[in-house]
């Protein structure tokens, strides 16, 4: 190796040093503190369950605007008569988006503000986010609609699945020079139909069934995606030979 | 068969005398220097990755609505109804991250090897033009899906101009054609992204192709091949060490376009938001100029520029010095043939303080990067506590940066006009490895 090698070697080495850096400050950037959901977009049972429970607890006030009936049916294997008997309880027809039948205008006045879509509520928000709320709503009296969240505090939604976990009340922590206290933790105060295992499980499925509906698209992805690589490294692979072949004259000369 | 294509080649021919010789002046009888290395891909993936954008753009524009009212409705149109929408529009939104990837280490490669030298300054020029106009057709698209950060973003980009006294404020106004971004923004934007400025970018690049032809191509030894020893396999009088760019180059750089293609299918299929950095979060909630995002950062490749904006102080009661520093962080560039005054071209034979010049400016580059994505503002806690004043750390490490980025072309005319750098010898010929 001569020594104008070695210079450029030192170089690349220190180029690559510093990517790296700067990689694994965005790594560090990145966590930023919520469990994580554990979602699976390849488990359709999943995504089933969770269709079953966005339709039971969330659609009387939230709307999937970009997702059809007809979509959903497709992607998770249901057919027209089952999406349309047990998902769709608006008299919507199949081909026609999910929209909630709660009357906007009134939804204003009752909570403060609109029931958001929740179309994209995934993409924006985060897997581990939306799963993490599900689990922090916790029973507060000072709320005025008797519920809080320790990851949106103050969201303005009561606490749709408390049937299913029961209550959480929160213990909290002495708050410093006369501060409010802080939530320091969330305890379950009155056990409701599914042991706490197995709620984890249901709010993991419904925030499946929220990533699939913010980008059914991923499925697709999913299934194409590694067919495309195996192609396209064959490709490279023979247009490495053919550069080889080609340039055997231009190393002899 | 053969005889088919042969008539049909001589028909063209004769009603076409120029294109045969044309084309053999830019391929066949175009003699690249034999000893091109990884750097030298950049280019030619530069031009593949344009014309998928063009291409895949068509096909966004024949489903895209540009209207305040109906655009993001139909960016989520397009990914769930179109057929195959949803990979055209994760082609474009990759395409114009990697657009910038292969851009930077384009140029970068230029830096290196002196590329921008006599006779080639108009290469380089041609080349900057690209890249402003680059950024201003990336700006411009990334407010067509009219998410919250399409529009914040378009806010607070356009209000730079603001900063201009006198005239910034209706300057402002001028460019939005309204009081905040809205229909009239979007309109002249998607007119300007889709039409207007890929024409200049087209012609720019023929014309930076055309002026590199006409010099012939540096490599990465910065010798000159054109004017070197004569006579090839092929002619004569073509440098000896020149090979013809087709086929030789042309299927090497097919090897290039596979290993592109590899890594942009991969994150299409795989990882189209890159973890949020092709793709931000807060543009998937509609745009909503009630609700400003927690925080309003540029999409990685202009956080270097963002970067310089907000490091810069105002004073004398305008904030416009942060703007100019921004702009001129890109204008410096343009200055590059005429700072660098050392005629030895290529790193391997330069003096050692040009090589940790470029390393410090390497790492200010990096740095500038992690303060426009917000990174330092998240890692300077989490490394050094909760209790520190991360405004007081990142604007000093971020003005840090800002000097270092400029203190480079300084000390680099410097270092270069006044003979300090101790040059090796270039060899007469190019040296190859393998």
């Amino acid at each position: 190796m001569t020594k104008r090698q070695g210079l450029l070697r030192y170089f690349v080495l220190a180029a690559l040093t510093c990517a790296l850096g700067f990689a694994s400050m965005a790594q560090a950037a990145e966590e930023g503190g919520f469990p994580s959901a554990g979602t699976n977009l390849r488990d359709q049972a999943s995504l089933q369950r969770g269709a079953k429970l966005f339709f039971n607890y969330c659609v009387g006030c939230h709307s999937l605007k970009y997702m059809r009936y007809s979509r959903i049916g497709e992607d998770l294997g249901l057919t027209e008569a089952e999406v349309m008997t047990n998902l769709n309880f608006t008299g919507a027809k199949y081909g026609e988006p999910v929209v909630s039948a709660m009357p906007m205008d009134l939804a204003a006045t009752w909570f403060g503000k609109d029931p958001p879509d929740l179309s994209l509520e995934v993409e924006a928000k985060g897997a581990d986010w939306v799963n993490a709320y599900l689990n922090s709503f916790y029973l507060d009296p000072a709320s005025p609609i008797g519920w809080n969240n320790t990851v949106l505090p103050n969201a303005a939604m009561p606490f749709p699945l408390w049937e299913l976990q029961g209550t959480q009340t929160a213990v909290m922590a002495p708050g410093k020079d006369g501060q409010p206290g802080t939530v320091e933790k969330l305890e379950l105060a009155q056990p409701g139909k599914l042991t706490p295992a197995q709620f984890q499980q249901a709010t993991r499925d419904l925030t499946n069934f929220l990533e699939y509906a913010s980008e059914p698209a991923a499925l697709q992805r999913h299934r194409y995606g590694v067919w495309v690589l195996l192609f396209l490294a064959f490709f490279t692979l023979l247009a490495y030979a053919l550069k080889r072949e080609y340039w055997k004259d231009v190393h002899e000369a | 068969m053969s005889n088919v294509w042969s008539n049909l080649g001589d028909w063209v021919t004769e009603r076409t005398p120029g294109m045969l010789p044309m084309y053999r002046k830019h391929m066949t009888e175009y003699y690249a220097p034999k000893n091109f290395n990884l750097w030298y891909y950049f280019g030619s993936l530069a031009l593949v990755v344009l014309i998928a954008q063009i291409v895949t753009g068509i096909f966004l524009t024949m489903n895209y609505n540009p209207s305040a009212a109906g655009a993001f409705d139909s960016v989520q149109y397009i990914m769930r109804d179109v057929e195959w929408g949803w990979l055209i529009r994760y082609m474009h939104s990759t395409g114009a991250s990697l657009f910038f990837i292969v851009v930077f280490l384009h140029m970068f490669r230029g830096v290196i090897y002196g590329s921008f030298k006599r006779p080639r300054e108009l290469v380089w020029l041609l080349g900057m033009l690209i890249f402003l106009v680059l950024m201003a057709e990336a700006f411009m698209g990334y407010v067509l899906p009219w998410g919250n950060m399409s529009f914040w973003g378009a806010k607070v980009i356009i209000s730079l101009f603001g900063t201009i006294p006198v005239i910034g404020t209706h300057l402002v106004e001028w460019i939005m054609g309204d009081f905040l971004p809205g229909d009239a923004t979007l309109n002249r934007f998607f007119a300007l992204h889709v039409i207007a400025l890929p024409i200049v970018l087209l012609l720019l690049v023929v014309l930076h192709i055309a002026a590199l032809h006409e010099v012939g191509s540096n490599n990465p030894d910065g010798v000159d091949v054109k004017h070197g020893v004569k006579g090839n396999r092929w002619s004569p009088l073509a440098p000896a060490d020149g090979i013809p760019f087709h086929p030789y180059y042309t299927v090497k750089d097919l090897v290039g376009v596979g290993f592109l293609l590899l890594i942009a299918a991969f994150i299409i299929f795989f990882a189209p938001t890159l973890g949020g950095w092709f793709l931000e979060p807060d543009n998937s909630i509609a745009a909503n100029n009630l609700v400003t995002p927690a925080q309003i950062k540029p999409v990685w490749y202009f956080s270097p520029f963002y970067a310089i904006v907000r490091m810069v102080p105002s004073f004398m009661d305008t904030a416009v010095w942060g703007v100019i520093a921004m702009f001129g962080s890109i204008f410096v560039l343009f200055a590059m043939p005429w700072l660098d005054r050392t005629p030895v071209k290529s790193i391997r034979y330069r003096g050692r303080g040009y090589k940790i010049a470029l390393t410090v400016f390497v790492l200010a580059f990096l740095g500038l990067c992690a303060v426009g994505t917000d990174t330092t503002a998240e890692v300077i806690p989490a490394w050094f506590g909760s209790d520190v004043d991360v405004t007081f750390w990142e604007n000093l490490f971020g003005r840090l940066m800002t000097l270092l980025y400029f203190g480079f072309f300084a000390f680099l005319w410097a270092y270069t006009y006044f003979g300090w750098e101790t040059t090796k010898p270039v060899p007469d010929r190019v040296t190859t490895h393998d």
